[in-house]
């Protein structure tokens, strides 16, 4: 048994912060977040910095020619939740197992499009998903039609993985959108909360597309793939943000002086502080955890129970994301009036946890999924 | 990472399994839990087989009468008494605290001396370190041992001692020295339970049983070899002791909590007198989620310290993170509980009822968490200190 990160990883860990965090200082960050979404010229993503990523051979990691697995993915996801990177690389991450299926570039900016409405149970398991969009093979191929509500990093993408309904079943389709075809999606970027990850709706009447897969059981075990990178993508992104959270918090209150004393020394704070800090670890154990049965599903199907896979996935988005929110709610708090402030950065990692919690599933969906495996059956 | 045993890890573990179906007692899995205070007379025959069968310090040195295995080999072994609910070894405090204390600080002699009989299960340890006026303050701790020829001459009262009704031996912090600055007037002897002078008085917890004890040193002489370190280093060994009682506690901790959840599943799954069942019940439903999303990230957490312990050899102080945590998921688990017996939980004798009451010491023995956030904020996270 072994629960660390191989040498490798570790340097990669170290290459990518310092990467980030010379590429992404506040200020960067906050010009990102705030950017508008003209018509056809979205906001909100470093195009730069993803050029450098791609670049050096971190995005698609996973994919034919990436070299790595999803631990390798999850030291990169954890980093970028601590930078709170600007670029749609959870996406990609989510996407890789379609794209790969259907012979796509998991190395392109890629959104996906499951969901059709946002709100509760809008990503439950691969059978349940609500899908009305259609799919119709004709002599000039596949033709989309629908709309898709609930769409993460359309804005950025280049490319959109959608799932739609052909007259056999549920199929997963690419649409191109850097190259547009004709007719053309239309894409309505939606007002977000958190301006670094923004959602968009996707409108296909007829629109061009690739088949990924279209055979209903190869489909559903793709879909099953990508919801468990999505959770598990989502708490180790969150601990990268509570992580930030905690050394904020702490900084301040290590610095911060009242009635002559550092706030910091004073057990109300420190404690609370602590208690950020255990959430954070627990939740980092139960974030690789997911991790590791994640990337072994997929290199070793048959070295798993996949029923563990999932429980770990919706145990490890559960406390990650509510860790997060704590964690930066926690940090709000120690900084005080600053931390209630725009121009300080609290704000954009609260948004962000706050987004991560309620994207794929609440936690309360998600501890209902653990339940399940203990109390039904 | 790869969490699968590696094939020896696997053989060890298939070893195990095998040693426990043929050694368990008669009817083990069916038997009606009994809380509370153990059947000493049992618990030592089955920690003697354990220590025949070499699972009685699996990590020790051999020369000691351990396995001298990887601290993973340590993590399967409670593993898989966890799955058979099997008893433990009687030497809690022993082979958690005195021992690897022992190891560390102990002269070749006093190794050959005291740690077979520990691990065999044939001396009993306790922990003689709180005092009435000495809780969480460990520095301030007046029980006194003068010098007087070649003995210690030892005179005062510790309090809260688990085990020292039954105990052979202590680990006593005692002041050496009244003049040095608090810490270092401290010293950490052995000292012998059945030496005359020694008076255990059992003290009734609010479960009814005398699980503690209160222990009173009357000029208890001890031989002045009988101490680990020097006069004076007294708190940096006991230092030791706390955190080995923390580091390797999270599994013994993390095993027990698994198998309160796996009888607080069936609770909630078996069907009440008026034919409902709380597995039908959304609100509990949620809290068992949650209770169970605990053990993982309890059982992980261990996992990684457990890393950390195989590079570095010390336990880290992340322990004090899964010490805190599970004190306070078992408290929540037991009120669980209360609420899924409803009514019947009134009544006393029970297994939860049991498990409520004694949940509450959890907060409180082997570090307080309100001191455990302390050690957090100043040792983990780097916050100033607040004393």
């Amino acid at each position: 048994m072994d629960f660390a990160f191989s040498d490798d990883q570790d340097e990669l860990r170290t290459s990518v912060r310092r990467l980030l965090a010379e590429r992404l200082p506040a200020e960067r960050l906050h010009e990102l977040a705030d950017q508008p979404d003209p018509a056809g010229a979205y906001g909100g993503y470093d195009q730069g910095l993803w050029s450098d990523l791609v670049g050096l051979g971190w995005v698609g990691v996973s994919g034919p020619d990436g070299g790595g697995t999803f631990l390798d993915e999850a030291v990169l996801l954890e980093e970028t939740g601590l930078a709170l990177l600007p670029a749609p690389l959870l996406s990609g991450v989510i996407a890789t197992p379609a794209l790969v299926a259907g012979g796509a570039d998991p190395t392109r900016r890629t959104a996906v499009a499951w969901a059709e409405l946002r709100g509760p149970a809008a990503f439950g398991p691969p059978g349940e998903i609500a899908c009305r969009a259609d799919a119709r093979d004709g002599s000039a191929g596949w033709l989309l039609t629908g709309t898709k509500s609930d769409v993460v990093d359309l804005g950025a993408a280049e490319q959109v993985v959608v799932l739609a309904r052909t007259p056999e079943g549920p199929g997963l389709f690419l649409v191109e959108l850097a190259d547009r075809p004709d007719p053309g999606p239309v894409i309505g970027m939606l007002d977000t909360t958190d301006g670094t990850r923004r959602i968009g709706q996707l409108v296909l009447d007829g629109v061009p597309a690739q088949a990924l897969a279209a055979d209903s059981p190869g489909v559903t075990t793709i879909l099953g793939a990508m919801r468990r990178r999505a959770l598990a993508g989502l708490a180790l992104e969150s601990v990268g943000v509570a992580q930030w959270a905690l050394a904020n918090a702490t900084a301040h209150a290590s610095q911060r002086e009242q009635f002559g004393r550092i706030i910091g020394t004073y057990q109300a704070v420190s404690h609370r502080i602590a208690d950020v800090f255990v959430r954070t670890e627990l939740a980092r154990s139960l974030a690789y955890r997911a991790a590791w049965f994640v990337a072994t599903s997929e290199t070793e199907p048959d070295a798993v129970d996949p029923g563990v896979v999932d429980s770990a996935c919706a145990a490890a988005k559960a406390a990650g994301t509510e860790a997060a929110v704590v964690a930066t709610e926690a940090a709000i708090q120690v900084l005080g009036g600053i931390g209630m402030t725009w121009e300080h950065l609290a704000h954009r990692y609260y948004k962000r946890a706050l987004a991560s919690r309620t994207y794929a599933g609440t936690p309360a969906e998600h501890r209902s999924t653990v339940a399940a495996a203990l109390l039904d059956g | 990472m790869d969490f699968r045993d590696t094939p020896d890890e696997a053989a060890f573990r298939q070893q195990l399994r095998a040693w426990f179906a043929a050694n368990l007692p008669q009817g083990w899995a069916d038997r009606e839990p009994t809380p509370g205070l153990e059947d000493v007379e049992f618990m030592k025959a089955w920690s003697r087989k354990l220590y025949g069968a070499g699972y009685a310090g699996i990590t020790w040195p051999k020369e000691v009468g351990g396995l001298g295995l990887p601290p993973t080999y340590q993590g399967i072994f409670l593993e898989e008494v966890a799955r058979h609910d099997a008893p433990g070894h009687i030497g809690v405090i022993g082979l958690g605290m005195a021992g690897p204390t022992i190891l560390a600080w102990g002269s070749d002699e006093q190794k050959a001396r005291f740690l077979p009989p520990l691990l065999s299960g044939e001396e009993v340890w306790c922990q003689g370190f709180s005092e009435p006026g000495a809780g969480s303050d460990l520095a301030g701790a007046r029980t006194r041992a003068e010098l007087d020829g070649d003995e210690w001459v030892v005179n005062g009262q510790k309090v809260w001692s688990s085990y020292a009704h039954i105990a052979d031996w202590c680990i006593l912090v005692v002041r050496t020295d009244p003049e040095a600055e608090r810490h270092r007037g401290l010293s950490y002897l052995l000292v012998d339970m059945h030496a005359p002078g020694v008076e255990v008085r059992p003290l009734r917890q609010i479960t009814g049983d005398p699980e503690f004890n209160e222990i009173y040193f009357t000029d208890v002489r001890v031989p002045r070899e009988s101490m680990l370190g020097r006069p004076g280093e007294g708190w940096s060994v006991a230092m030791t002791t706390l955190l080995h009682e923390r580091g390797t506690l999270g599994f013994v901790l993390t095993a027990r909590y698994e198998s309160l959840l796996g009888r607080l599943v069936e609770a909630v799954r078996a069907e009440r007198p008026d034919g409902s069942r709380a597995a039908d019940d959304p609100l509990v439903r949620d809290q068992v989620g949650q209770l169970a999303i605990d053990l993982e990230a309890l059982r992980f957490t261990n996992y990684r310290a457990l890393t950390a312990l195989v590079k570095t050899g010390v336990p880290g102080p992340e322990g004090s993170v899964a010490k805190l945590h599970w004190s306070e998921a078992n408290q929540r688990l037991s009120h669980l509980a209360q609420e899924v017996l409803g009514s019947e939980a009134r009544l006393a004798g029970g297994f939860w009822g049991y498990q409520q009451l004694r949940s509450r010491g959890n907060t409180i023995e082997a570090g307080t968490s309100e001191i455990l956030r302390n050690i957090i904020a100043e040792r983990v996270v780097g916050l100033p200190r607040s004393r």
